[in-house]
């Protein structure tokens, strides 16, 4: 009897750690949406990207155990899984995207365009062109991610190789720098002609600053405007224990989804936005003190999510399978927290946001979870326990979408009905 | 005879009592290891030394940690770090925060509690290590 048991919870351990046993790939959704996972263990998946004919391309943050750093995805026969994967480049980045024939990526300092033949086989994969290089890298914030308008142009975040613009990164007591010249190259949005080859800072627009470290962003094409989503700055309490207890420092401060316009400042380093007060407040680095509001010049956010929680992409959502709502709103995927301890994470899931008439209504709810490998009622606290953490999101031609996981490599598709 | 005796027990009366209060001594600086961990480390390495992925390298389990390179261990604590890590084959760029603040039994305090707590099993650091440790690093800031 005892040894039934012992058997049975065997085999139930052997389910569960096979994950045949997991309806929706682990994922928690809203009623009549389902989940497949559509490649694992690519290696770590940041920004992916899909054709017109279905192909996903994924940009991995650093060569896979088989050399590459992009990966094509094939799913031949329709499961919902992917059966053709193959890849190359070595470059580490993250940003990836399909325009026409021609599929973008980007290294942690430069953006490459390769050429897709009618297959959706890249042509030249050892010889891309180089369309913007020599952007800033100093290892902090790295990532170029991209994305387009309709008139050619590409959008790059260049982040703030900082938390805070101090004289000493992250150092207790030391000053925010005036005026902050990590601004000059870094910490905004530059733009630049998707066509141009060989192009560097100077042939480029520094297009929105004041953004500590956008890796989320997208362009909405029914109202013809970039949106981006910032990481905001992280360990008040750490070096402002006097002005921030842990638990105001786990609120704080908002990570924000901003409307941007050319020439837009959303007011990075020298202040923050708190969700509580609905307020931009003056960076304790710059004499602030919690309270004190910053100047009005600075960009207001679309939407406040809850501190740290890191978005990584934005997705404008235009295809006809999902209900109503979800037209023309965006998903925002969130790769989870970790300067929130000593309290619980948050994040580690992939949030919807409804817009109405081109605006963003605020009323924000989670759309996917379970990324994290725990119960939905469980908190993380740990971020590198995590099972997956939500990165890239992309729009298939019919109207599922894909998220991806940059820790062990997930791509997991998402569909409504049947 | 008597006196003898009474010497003897007086001896290991005198050895019980001071290897009691050495393990007193290094329990509390265990505790003391723990605090400074929690208030100054903790934020970005997480409760269970994990730290977060290409951000803020794990410690537990780390081979720098568990090392035998306690100087280098010693001037991390101290001085901060401001360059890529490389550790176990993966790579982490946060700069870490310095913490010239710390006395050198500070460091050795923070320094064991890292090395023996979650999976870490290392040896200890006394205080004469970490003055070892310092001394090293004039010597080579002289060069």
């Amino acid at each position: 009897m005892k040894k039934g048991i012992q058997i049975l919870f065997l085999i139930l351990a052997a389910f569960s750690i096979n994950g045949i046993a997991q309806e929706n790939a682990g994922l928690k959704l809203p009623a009549g949406f389902k989940a497949s996972l559509y490649a694992n263990n690519i290696g770590a998946a940041r920004h992916i990207t899909v054709t017109k004919a279905g192909v996903v391309f994924a940009k991995l943050n650093y060569p896979n155990k088989e050399g590459n750093a992009i990966v094509r995805l094939e799913d031949a026969n329709n499961d919902g899984v992917a059966d053709k994967v193959n890849g190359w480049a070595n470059y580490p980045g993250t940003g990836i995207y399909v325009k026409g024939n021609s599929l973008y990526a980007s290294s942690n300092e430069a953006i490459f365009k390769y050429e897709l033949n009618s297959k959706d086989e890249v042509v030249n994969p050892q010889s891309p062109l180089t369309i913007v290089s020599g952007l800033l890298n100093r290892r902090q914030h790295e990532s170029k991610s991209i994305t387009f308008d309709k008139e050619n142009n590409i959008y790059v975040n260049i982040g703030a190789y900082s938390n805070a613009c101090q004289i000493e990164d992250r150092k207790a007591g030391s000053q925010g720098r005036v005026p902050c010249n990590i601004l000059d190259s870094a910490g905004g949005i530059w733009k630049f002609n998707a066509s141009k080859e060989n192009q560097t800072y100077k042939d480029g627009k520094r297009y929105a600053t004041g953004l500590r470290n956008v890796v989320g962003l997208d362009w909405n094409h029914q109202t013809n405007q970039l949106y981006v989503a910032q990481h905001g700055r992280d360990q008040l309490n750490s070096f402002y224990p006097n002005l921030y207890t842990d638990a105001q420092n786990a609120e704080l401060p908002a990570e924000t989804f901003y409307a941007i316009n050319e020439g837009d400042n959303a007011g990075w380093p020298y202040i923050y936005y708190d969700p509580a007060q609905h307020k931009k407040i003056v960076s304790p680095e710059y004499g602030g003190d919690g309270k004190k509001e910053g100047a009005s010049e600075y960009k207001d956010p679309a939407v406040a999510f809850p501190a740290h929680m890191a978005p990584m992409a934005v997705l404008f959502y235009t295809g006809n399978q999902f209900p109503e709502k979800y037209k023309n709103g965006a998903f925002i995927s969130f790769h989870g927290s970790w300067n929130r301890a000593p309290l619980p994470q948050e994040g580690f899931f992939v949030a919807f946001v409804p817009f109405k008439d081109g605006k963003a209504t605020g009323d924000w709810e989670i759309f996917a979870n379970g990324f994290a490998g725990v119960e939905a009622d469980v908190k993380v606290t740990n971020t590198a326990k995590a099972k997956a953490r939500p990165c890239g999101l992309a729009q298939g031609p019919d109207g599922s979408i894909y998220v991806s996981d940059d820790t062990k490599g997930a791509i997991f598709k998402i569909s409504y009905g049947q | 005879m008597r006196k003898n005796i009474l010497n003897k027990v007086l001896k290991l009366g005198v050895f019980i009592s001071l290897f009691i209060s050495t393990q007193v001594v290094k329990a509390q600086n265990l505790i003391n290891g723990k605090k400074l961990y929690e208030t100054r480390c903790l934020a970005c390495h997480q409760s269970d030394g994990g730290g977060v992925p290409n951000m803020n390298p794990p410690l537990d389990g780390s081979s720098n940690v568990n090392g035998k390179d306690i100087a280098r261990l010693v001037k991390i604590v101290k001085n901060g770090y401001d360059e890529r890590i490389a550790l176990d084959g993966m790579y982490y760029s946060n700069a870490m925060t310095a913490n010239p603040d710390f006395t050198d039994q500070q460091i050795a305090d923070v320094l064991t509690y890292v090395r023996t707590s979650w999976s870490n099993k290392a040896s200890k650091i006394t205080l004469a290590q970490v003055k070892a440790a310092n001394s090293k690093h004039k010597i080579s800031a002289q060069k």
